[in-house]
């Protein structure tokens, strides 16, 4: 590669060579020109190679680091984002009703804020039966609003329209609401949360299979402590 | 006054003789031009350009101030509106600015495309500027998402529920784009990074590729029918125009886009002084769902789209519409490199311009007033009209009052207020026979949840009741096979309504 251009230099240096408005002191002493020589080039190209190479080398180990810290959000473990966190007591849950429940995400950072805090739909069907559900659509993930007149979660960003029990109503979602996994503890209600939910990050953690809400499957996970 | 002027000139030459910059200037900005292509219609890239340059000024002169953290970060643009001298004016000059350079780049792009410009050989410039044009809705909609109020939150929130659409590796990308599980102060600070650091350099960087190719290849000259472009001779003719017909782009050219760059800039600063800045809208709190979220201005389009693509069909067309879209637009000029380049020889392109900026037109004006979102409060805000209840039975005004308390009023209009989800009920019973009333409430369909569970029989009947004198001035609908004519324009006389169960 620098071959080439040695060559085009040497006929300047040749040219150079005996301009005598030149300086001495700029002609080069004797022992430049020697290190100048060409047959000396394809050493340092070989070199000039292997510094390169070994700069890349050195950028690859580098990259490790830089793309494991880029990466590091998914490669984190889907467990160390869940935990069970209280959404309160049972008793404020009223029985037949569904109410918004507000709890702290397990995982939040110091700058957070607000944003650390999480709703959730809570229906009480039962004596200790509950569903609880992701506020967030399944189509796009807006919140919906419960209308215990009509008995409808409503979407106000492109109208998706839910069952009390989750079920898809109509509108764009392709599913229905995404339903926490939930127990009860000492009269409290616990949900494994932790993670915006969406197609591909269900609200329960992936322990259930990617179907419409199926009551009697629901019902069986609240069983109390 | 000499000496000052020849001291002056030494301080220059110093410069000039360790920079070397003066003299490429002039030569670039002199550069020959086809008198043709200095026209009121080639000043769009420039302006763009200024408009960048505005931005990257007043986003400078925000970030003094700005705080990139979800908790700070609405507090901290309250402060800007309320608190610091003219910090309103530079929001809002940010905020409009945004939009301006929006539009022009594409006005940009489409005289480009209707010119013929991006043919032989400017192909390159073209790709760089769809680039360009990427990088643009890239920091509009970054933009959008630092400041962080509700409408920001949850547009990461439909950000992240598109991306987790994706099969297979949906999940692992939702978390690299949220950089957490959630919505959050990760999230804020990445898109920080890349509004203020990563798309920006990318931006600029390409700017001035696009700059250099356009001094290297020359501004497109005004296209003719019958100057045809081919690979062979392409530059030999244009290199002969340009030497008969050349003038210098500056001063000859540049004038019209410095008139015209200014105008722009008048414009940022009154829609700013008399329109404000844009926003920010309720603090990001997601324990506050009382919101109905929606994109800014350029992106308002894709929401209308996402309200109208069927379930089935959306991820599908969410994953493969825009790789085929950028893609076309990027291998456009390698697929029609050559050959006529006035619109009038090409009426393909001008259909498809007309057809793409009607389309966006028409998705961006739907996405104004969201016609598919129920209205939310209607059901408790919208009062029905006083006509629908004279002289009407007693059964008949309970069933308005069911009407309003079941939310119907929410998803159907009655005399133009309500919501829009669902047809207008003023006139349904012309359009629909009892029987099909009670079967649409109770079973729904046709996007209309069934109402069964939340209806009891005598609130089915009422409702039903009152809809069925939502007739107008024309006879109510029948089932024709029941044979019984509706007597002086009165309820057609029905067999007993199946009770609901």
């Amino acid at each position: 590669m620098s071959q080439p251009a040695n060559h085009q230099q040497l006929p300047e240096k040749q040219a150079m060579g005996p301009d005598k408005n030149i300086p001495q002191q700029w002609h080069g002493t004797e022992q430049e020109k020697l290190a100048a020589r060409p047959s000396e080039t394809t050493r340092r190209a070989f070199l000039f190679k292997l510094a390169v190479g070994f700069n890349g080398l050195v950028g690859l180990v580098m990259a490790v680091p830089i793309f494991g810290f880029l990466l590091g959000p998914v490669f984190k473990k889907r467990d160390d984002n869940h935990a069970w966190v209280g959404l309160g007591e049972v008793g404020s849950f009223p029985l037949g009703e569904t109410r918004l429940a507000t709890y702290i995400n397990p995982v939040t950072g110091p700058s957070d804020g607000d944003t650390g805090k999480i709703s959730c739909w809570v229906r009480h069907t039962e004596d200790d039966r509950f569903q609880v559900f992701a506020v967030n659509c399944a189509h796009l993930g807006c919140p919906v609003r419960w209308f215990a007149q009509s008995r409808l979660f409503l979407c106000p960003c492109h109208g998706g329209a839910y069952y009390e029990d989750g079920q898809r109503a109509s509108g764009p979602p392709p599913r229905g609401l995404f339903e926490y996994q939930h127990r009860l503890t000492g009269g409290k209600l616990e949900i494994f949360a932790g993670e915006m939910p969406t197609l591909s990050n269900e609200a329960c953690a992936g322990r259930k299979p990617l179907v419409q809400l199926e009551t009697s499957a629901a019902n069986e996970q609240g069983r109390p402590a | 006054m000499t000496d000052l002027k020849k001291s002056g000139l030494q301080v220059y030459r110093w410069f000039e003789s360790r920079l070397g910059l003066a003299g490429q200037v002039t030569e670039m900005a002199g550069h020959p031009t086809p008198v043709s292509a200095a026209s009121w219609w080639y000043v769009f890239g420039s302006a763009a350009m200024v408009l960048l340059i505005l931005q990257v000024m007043t986003g400078i002169l925000l970030a003094l101030v700005y705080s990139p953290s979800a908790s700070n970060a609405w507090p901290s643009l309250q402060f800007i509106n309320h608190n610091l001298a003219l910090g309103w004016f530079l929001r809002a000059m940010h905020g409009w600015g945004s939009d301006f350079m929006i539009a022009i780049v594409l006005i940009h792009m489409a005289q480009v495309f209707l010119f013929g410009a991006y043919k032989f050989p400017r192909e390159l410039t073209w790709i760089v500027g769809i680039l360009l044009l990427l990088l643009t809705l890239g920091m509009a909609f970054t933009g959008q998402v630092l400041r962080f109020d509700q409408d920001a939150y949850w547009g990461l929130g439909i950000g992240a529920s598109i991306t987790g659409s994706i099969p297979f590796i949906g999940g692992p990308l939702v978390h690299l784009l949220l950089g957490g599980p959630i919505v959050g102060g990760a999230t804020l600070s990445r898109f920080f990074t890349l509004h203020v650091f990563v798309i920006p350099g990318l931006l600029l960087g390409f700017v001035a590729l696009h700059l250099l190719m356009v001094l290297k290849l020359g501004i497109n000259e005004w296209p003719m029918p019958g100057r045809i472009v081919r690979k062979a001779d392409y530059e030999k003719n244009y290199q002969a125009l340009t030497k008969s017909t050349g003038v210098p782009f500056a001063p000859d050219a540049a004038w019209k886009d410095a008139v015209f760059a200014a105008v722009m800039m008048l414009s940022v600063m009154a829609c700013a002084w008399f329109l404000g800045p844009i926003g920010p809208s309720g603090v990001p709190d997601p324990t506050i769902i009382q919101t109905a979220p929606k994109p800014d201005l350029p992106f308002l389009w894709i929401f209308a789209v996402l309200a109208y693509l069927p379930p089935e069909l959306e991820t599908a067309v969410l994953l493969i519409a825009p790789p085929l879209l950028i893609g076309g637009l990027l291998l456009l000029p390698l697929v029609a490199g050559e050959g006529e380049k006035h619109w009038s020889r090409r009426p393909v392109a001008i259909l498809m311009v007309t057809l793409i900026a009607v389309t966006l037109g028409i998705f961006t004006r739907l996405g104004t007033y969201a016609p598919w979102s129920p209205q939310m409060d209607a059901w408790s805000s919208a009062t029905v009209p006083a006509e629908f209840l004279a002289h009407r039975k007693p059964l008949e005004r309970r069933g308005a009052i069911v009407f309003q308390e079941k939310q119907c009023r929410d998803c159907h209009a009655l005399q133009g207020s309500g919501g829009q989800r669902g047809p207008a009920l003023d006139t349904v019973a012309t359009r629909m026979t009892e029987d099909q009333i009670i079967r649409q409430i109770l079973q729904g369909g046709g996007n209309m949840p069934a109402y069964g569970k939340a209806l009891s029989p005598a609130e089915t009947k009422a409702l039903t009741s009152f809809l069925m004198t939502l007739h107008g001035h024309q006879l109510p609908a029948r089932d024709a096979s029941l044979g019984t004519m509706p007597q002086n324009g009165t309820h057609p006389v029905v067999p007993a309504i199946a009770k609901p169960e």
